[in-house]
């Protein structure tokens, strides 16, 4: 029965063709390891970086850019140089660099673009353009390179440079890559988001030899890459370099702010380095200097550096003893009894002549009424509630606190209250014969230099004032952020500030920093001598002006510069100057600030030290502080 | 009286159908895998595959016409001249041939080329027939009439062996479907069947665990055997059979370890796991599942695809022309392909069972077997699971040869079907 086998045949056939179709389904529909997404080589995903958003000031003026470079790639299995050495000159290499290179291009693959020299300048590209035609298998790639117009904003502006393993481990959502670049300090890094637009993602195929072959599904796939905002900030690139001038051969800080909103005018932090280092192609070898570097280039002195207030503390002083009604503005003291020395002035009668002469009793006095501004026998019980009263005063000017200013690292600094001292001295075992030193403005203090800004700005606003930020607006739509046009009260009442004002007007024009003053504009402003453990005091003077239309309030702190009149003073009324009228009257004044070198008087550490350590009390000082 | 009739009366309409349709689907996949988006050329233009493969189908339909047109008897009587004469080109090809990809199989006409070992399978197929022809040939009794197939198989095979077509000849294991049909015992199939699985076996897993497996069965098949024809030789026969098998085990091992060269190694072990080396001998097997396995059920659509058409996958219009079906028409294409060469296989055996002269029954099942293990090797080695050999999918793969061969092949048979009304049965 050799007929019966034909069903044996047929159904071998037909058994080979069901199991080809199972392993088909297999293949095609069950098994995932083979989708396009996971496995398919001849697809592959490119992200098309998008130019980063440019920075502007508050004139329009450029500040930050991307400047078009020019990266130059080698294909080597199409490479031919037949004269190496007219190559090299042209390229400024040596002959060992170009083989290193060439061999490290051909290792990665023969037939794949490798990156040869990065970054040339659009004059390199240009003179040897025409040159690089008789070579072949190289090309030019475009690319862009972050662009600093200015030095003098480095710490403000901060860097991009390539994301390091841990933020890349930190994002929340896995946006960069391995090798991605992102802003890493100042503004770079707050508003990255806006700044760095959005990626594309282009799918392209490539054949067996990773070459070319166009658009997949003719690119319905891909998204567009979106180039990021642009930022309006409030800096005034002019006067933040004049601010600059002033600062060299200085360690210190100049912040200046627009009272009205709290749009930051200026903001030099010295020493400074130049951003354009950290752009560049040897960004770890120019970090690693600048790490170095004891003078701390690095260190945003303006947001990041603390000190003690000095003088410029009994603004607040007498603002917080009108509001709480324990001075008039026709209240006097006299010497006598204060634990705090002074210097010979006339008598201080009124809050405004205690201002100009900056008192040290009168503020002793002052602090005193409001410490005990209470109905409690006890005075260590009757201190504690006194101070945290004065507490809540106080850090509605922002001391001691984080103001919100859209720069990296700002620093909380030191607002003392009850429960400081109960931690560090013990509860019921202190009063105000223990903490008086804060009464002007030093004592466990610490503020920043922005802090004292704000105050100067607080105080032209009669009260109030915007968290401080250099960004006006982003993008095209001049987006603000909303928190920045919150007005923030202090609850002083607008009344208490003119007799500070007085003073502060009778500081500059006969007082304190008489020297410092300027021709036909008048500014309110108040010096202060921070004392510190180590080298001579820190000069600070904090101003605004003009004093019935306030357009720039202002903060100055040069370290280890002496009393607040010597340095700090007459390099913010200069830059008031420069800022309101744009010239300089007093030439001398600026020539001698250009000149004035402090960076010597700066102790470092680790260095001999020149002069001997003064014994500074932490909670009582003796020594006078005009 | 025939002479007004058209030449396709009675010719069988389902598997003309089935031919054109796979003519049609391999022609629009070989144009899918050369083309290319940068310099797009039609599907038309000679300098393309797709072109040259219009043109093949052209002189194919001609081939066809004039095999309905000549008498059919034709094939029957001049059976061992066809045979001659394709050994006689087999020869000459030996030394006048041309060298493509490092075998000396081509003659070389213009432009275009032909392969004489494409022909030998047409050859082999109709000198058997003829052989098997006479009723007293009897392949379940006697040995010595299978000595004249084995010659009739072996001296072509010879000669293509020695034109480095390795891939071709492996075909001619497909006349063992017919021996079958034709009475061979169905012991030397079953044989092959169990030696094939056990060298993969023996390739996966240690030989000791086989040795072991087969020393369990062989203990079981006896106890369970009855008293009585244990003592009739069972119990000999069980162990005789267990003790070949072990001896193949070890056979294979050897043969593996120490006989073969690296490289012939390695193109059987890519076959039980194509990742042992994905850069070298695996990268034809990987690439064609990732062309396929991206299709995915619906494909990719219609010149979509991009493993096939950038090179990943080797021969994409040729021997591999299966990875564009299933990466740009998924696995609704890839079925559709299956099961029109299932059908069309199946009903070449319905229309060889049908004949009445045991002439058109062989050279029937000649040509099913031999589509069968064309579509079997080639799809299978696609899909990993076959090795890969060279060689082509009837009447998809680019190329002239093998599509003049496997029309011809085929309709060679068509012909011999369509006058069956008019033969007499001869057994």
């Amino acid at each position: 029965m050799l007929e019966n086998r034909r069903f044996v045949i047929i159904g071998f056939f037909a058994l080979v063709g069901i199991l080809y179709l199972l392993r088909l389904f297999y293949l095609q529909v069950l098994d995932e390891s083979y989708s396009i997404e996971s496995s398919s080589n001849s697809i592959k995903r490119v992200i098309e970086i998008p130019f980063r958003g440019q920075i502007y000031d508050r004139n329009g003026k450029l500040i930050v850019y991307n400047t078009p470079v020019y990266d130059l790639v080698v294909t080597p299995y199409k490479a031919k140089v037949s004269d190496t050495l007219r190559f090299c000159q042209v390229l400024g290499l040596e002959r060992s660099e170009f083989d290193s290179l060439m061999n490290a291009a051909s290792a990665y693959s023969r037939r794949k673009p490798s990156l040869f020299l990065r970054q040339l300048s659009k004059e390199d590209f240009a003179s040897i353009q025409d040159i690089m035609v008789d070579y072949s298998g190289f090309a030019f790639v475009k690319s862009s390179l972050r662009t600093y117009t200015t030095p003098t904003l480095a710490n403000t502006l901060g860097y991009v440079s390539e994301i390091t393993g841990r933020q890349l481990e930190k994002q929340e959502v896995k946006y960069y890559r391995q090798g991605d670049y992102i802003g890493q300090n100042g503004i770079e890094k707050v508003y990255e988001k806006e700044l760095r637009g959005r990626r594309g993602i282009k799918f392209v195929m490539q054949n067996v030899s990773g070459v070319y072959k166009g658009p997949w599904k003719g690119g319905i796939l891909d998204t567009m890459a979106v180039a990021g905002d642009n930022l309006h900030t409030g800096l005034d690139l002019d006067l933040q370099q004049y601010a600059d001038s002033l600062m060299v051969n200085k360690v210190g800080s100049v912040v200046a702010i627009e009272p009205k909103t709290g749009q930051i005018l200026t903001m030099v932090s010295a020493p400074s380095y130049d951003p354009n280092l950290l752009a560049s192609r040897y960004f770890s070898k120019n970090f690693a200097a600048l790490a170095r570097n004891p003078y701390k280039p690095l260190f945003n002195r303006a947001v990041m550096a603390s000190y003690r207030p000095g003088s410029t503390f009994k603004l607040i002083q007498a603002l917080v003893g009108l509001q709480e009604g324990v001075i008039t503005p026709s209240s006097g003291f006299s010497h006598a009894g204060s634990p705090i020395k002074c210097h010979n002035h006339p008598f201080t009668g009124t809050v405004a002549m205690g201002v100009a002469h900056s008192c040290n009793p009168y503020f002793y006095n002052v602090f005193r009424r409001i410490v005990y501004n209470n109905d409690i026998k006890n005075t260590y019980k009757a201190s504690a509630v006194g101070l945290d009263r004065w507490y809540g005063y106080v850090s509605k000017f922002g001391i001691g606190q984080r103001l919100g200013v859209d720069i990296t690292g700002e620093y909380r600094g030191n607002l003392p209250n009850k429960d400081y001292y109960d931690k560090i001295i013990g509860e019921g075992r202190w009063k105000f014969s223990n903490i008086y030193s804060l009464s002007i403005g030093e004592g466990e203090l610490l503020i920043t230099p922005i802090k004292m800004a704000n105050v100067a700005a607080i105080i032209a606003n009669r009260g109030y004032f915007y968290t401080p930020h250099v960004v006006a607006s982003v993008g095209d739509n001049h987006t603000i952020d909303t928190t920045f046009t919150i007005r923030r009260e202090t609850g002083i009442a607008a009344r208490h500030f003119e007799p500070v004002i007085q003073g502060m007007i009778g500081a500059v024009e006969s007082g304190t920093a008489r020297r410092s003053r300027v021709e036909g504009i008048t500014i309110g402003g108040k010096t202060g001598t921070s004392q510190n453990r180590v080298g001579d005091d820190h000069s600070i003077f904090i101003a605004f002006a003009p004093v019935d239309d306030p357009k720039i309030a202002i903060a100055v702190f040069v370290e280890n510069a002496g009393s607040g009149g010597a340095a700090a003073a007459p390099i913010a009324n200069l830059v008031i100057e420069k800022y309101l009228r744009g010239t300089i009257t007093n030439k001398a004044l600026e020539t001698s600030m250009l000149n004035a070198n402090f960076i010597k008087k700066v102790i470092l550490p680790g260095v001999k030290k020149p002069v001997a350590k003064k014994p500074v009390a932490t909670d009582s000082l003796k020594k006078q502080t005009p | 009286m025939a002479e007004s009739k058209p030449i396709t009366k009675n010719v069988d309409w389902v598997v003309l159908l089935i031919y054109i349709a796979c003519l049609f689907i391999g022609w629009i996949n070989i144009y899918a895998a050369v083309y290319n988006p940068e310099t797009q050329t039609s599907m038309f233009d000679l300098s393309n595959n797709a072109g040259k493969q219009l043109m093949w189908i052209g002189t194919a339909a001609l081939l066809i016409i004039c095999i309905l047109v000549i008498d059919y008897k034709f094939y029957e009587t001049f059976s061992f001249i066809i045979y001659a004469i394709i050994i006689f080109l087999l020869v000459v090809v030996l030394f006048a041939g041309s060298n493509i990809n490092g075998s000396r199989s081509w003659i070389k006409i213009g432009a275009f080329s032909l392969q004489p070992a494409e022909f030998s399978k047409f050859a082999i197929s109709l000198a058997i027939a003829k052989y098997l022809s006479d009723p007293a040939i009897s392949l379940s009794r006697r040995i010595k009439d299978y000595y004249p197939i084995l010659g009739i198989i072996g001296l072509p095979a010879l000669l293509i062996l020695l034109s480095n077509e390795t891939g071709s000849m492996l075909v001619f294991a497909s006349f063992a479907i017919v021996l079958y049909r034709e009475g061979m015992p169905g012991i030397i199939p079953a044989i092959g069947i169990v030696l094939a699985a056990l060298l993969i076996l023996t390739l996966l897993f240690a030989k000791w665990y086989i040795v072991g497996v087969i020393t369990l069965i062989a203990l079981g098949v006896i106890w369970m055997m009855p008293t009585l024809s244990r003592r009739n030789g069972g119990l000999m026969a069980t162990l005789l059979v267990g003790g070949l098998m072990i001896g193949f085990v070890f056979g294979v091992d050897f043969f593996m370890n120490n006989v073969l060269q690296k490289h012939q190694r390695g193109r059987i072990m890519v076959l039980l796991d194509p990742d042992s080396d994905p850069r070298g001998d695996g990268w034809n097997v990987i690439q064609s599942k990732i062309a396929i396995g991206s299709g995915g059920l619906q494909g990719k659509g219609f010149l979509e695809g991009t493993q096939t058409k950038f090179d990943f996958v080797p021969e994409q219009s040729t021997d591999f022309i299966f990875c564009t079906v299933g990466e740009e028409h998924g696995f609704i294409g890839t079925l559709i392909v299956v099961s029109l060469f299932v059908a069309l296989i199946c009903r070449l055996v319905v229309l060889a069972e049908r004949q009445r002269s045991r002439f058109a029954r062989v050279y029937g099942y000649c040509v099913a077997g031999i589509i069968f293990f064309h579509f079997m090797i080639n799809v299978g080695m696609t899909i990993g699971l076959m090795p890969v050999i060279g060689i082509p999918l009837p009447f998809f793969s680019y190329g002239g040869s093998s599509l003049w061969s496997f029309s011809i092949l085929l309709f060679v048979f068509l012909k011999i079907d369509a006058q069956r009304p008019f033969t007499l049965s001869r057994g």
